[in-house]
């Protein structure tokens, strides 16, 4: 039996507390809840986010009546899924399609990271000079 | 030791950036204020650069130019020698391939090459960082039980993937040092492409 609950959606830093459908394994979301979540919707182009477009095979399993199929529209845009139906959490990434393109370019991926002070910082910021970044753990 | 090789080459228009992979600023406050560095020293609790720049392994070393454009992928190198006897590097090339980098500009890699020694993500890859970025918000939650599921799920994923693997031990209560590291380690050490570029030795410079 199909039932009504509180979710909570992982999208990088982004964790959005949203209502959603649990129908056994399947997790359905309003679509005006997907687009305000998520950005994206369904219009008869394809699944949508601002003017970009992806066409989708298949509809019917995306989205119907009962909402929009939250598995389904992670494999619509390639993007990886997990999904913990009992804990109510899902945690959606980026496609490795997406990532491994991005890292072809060569241009190295801007972030802003805290300092032990909580002071923020950006790598973009050091352009002019060469930078080493240094991965490291105390592990 | 980064913060020497700041004050000696800073001026010719260097910085180093570190990155930790922690769970807690608190687990590398006592490095970081020993070193008391003057360049931007951050905590990745989410793996944020980890996941972007496809880290599967610390120490990882990658050489940005002045446009922003990775001119030396991913590279497992030392700063020190402090554990050499374990990984058999030594740092004294390393740091002088990185003089010769900031001072001549020598040692950059073409794209073709940069490109080539690139590790690539795949499907599952992402996946397993998608169930990492989940087991760490149910552990911030205290669902301690779910947590362990999705890191041990985003291990299966990526197996070569120390980041997870290894990186999850702390938060997971377990010594990333002791007997279950020593088995993971027994699967061998994750590998980059630019071990088959062994850096140019070479006679070790005095810091000027």
């Amino acid at each position: 039996m199909a039932t009504s609950e509180l979710f909570t959606l992982i999208d990088g830093d982004c964790v959005t507390s949203l209502r959603a459908t649990i129908d056994g394994d399947a997790l359905r979301i309003a679509p005006d809840v997907m687009r305000d979540a998520t950005g994206w919707e369904l219009k008869p182009e394809g699944l949508c986010q601002g003017d970009l477009c992806i066409p989708v095979r298949d509809r019917v399993a995306l989205a119907d009546a009962r909402g929009v199929d939250l598995a389904a529209f992670a494999r619509a845009q390639g993007r990886p899924l997990a999904l913990d139906i009992a804990e109510r959490a899902a945690a959606l990434g980026t496609s490795a399609a997406e990532r491994s393109a991005r890292l072809a370019t060569l241009e190295a991926p801007d972030f802003t990271l805290p300092d032990l002070h909580g002071r923020r910082h950006t790598l973009s910021a050091h352009r002019g000079k060469k930078a080493l970044l240094i991965v490291y753990a105390s592990w | 030791m980064w913060q020497a090789m700041y004050q000696e080459l800073g001026s010719h228009g260097f910085v180093p950036i570190t990155v930790a992979l922690d769970k807690d600023p608190e687990d590398v406050r006592p490095y970081i204020e020993r070193a008391s560095p003057t360049h931007p020293s951050l905590i990745d609790t989410q793996h944020v650069v980890a996941e972007l720049y496809h880290v599967i392994n610390v120490p990882t070393m990658i050489w940005i130019d002045e446009q922003g454009r990775i001119v030396r992928p991913h590279d497992s190198q030392f700063g020190t020698d402090t554990f050499t006897a374990f990984h058999g590097k030594h740092s004294a090339p390393y740091l002088d391939a990185l003089r010769a980098w900031v001072r001549e500009g020598k040692g950059v890699l073409d794209p073709a090459t940069v490109r080539g020694h690139q590790i690539q993500p795949t499907p599952e890859t992402q996946l397993a960082r998608a169930h990492r970025a989940l087991a760490w918000w149910l552990h911030q939650q205290g669902r301690v039980e779910a947590a362990e599921r999705h890191f041990l799920r985003a291990g299966e994923l990526a197996p070569k993937d120390w980041t997870i693997r290894r990186g999850s031990m702390p938060i997971r209560g377990i010594n990333p040092m002791g007997l279950e590291f020593f088995e993971l380690a027994k699967e061998g050490v994750p590998l980059y492409p630019m071990e088959e570029l062994p850096v140019e030795g070479g006679t070790s410079r005095k810091m000027s």
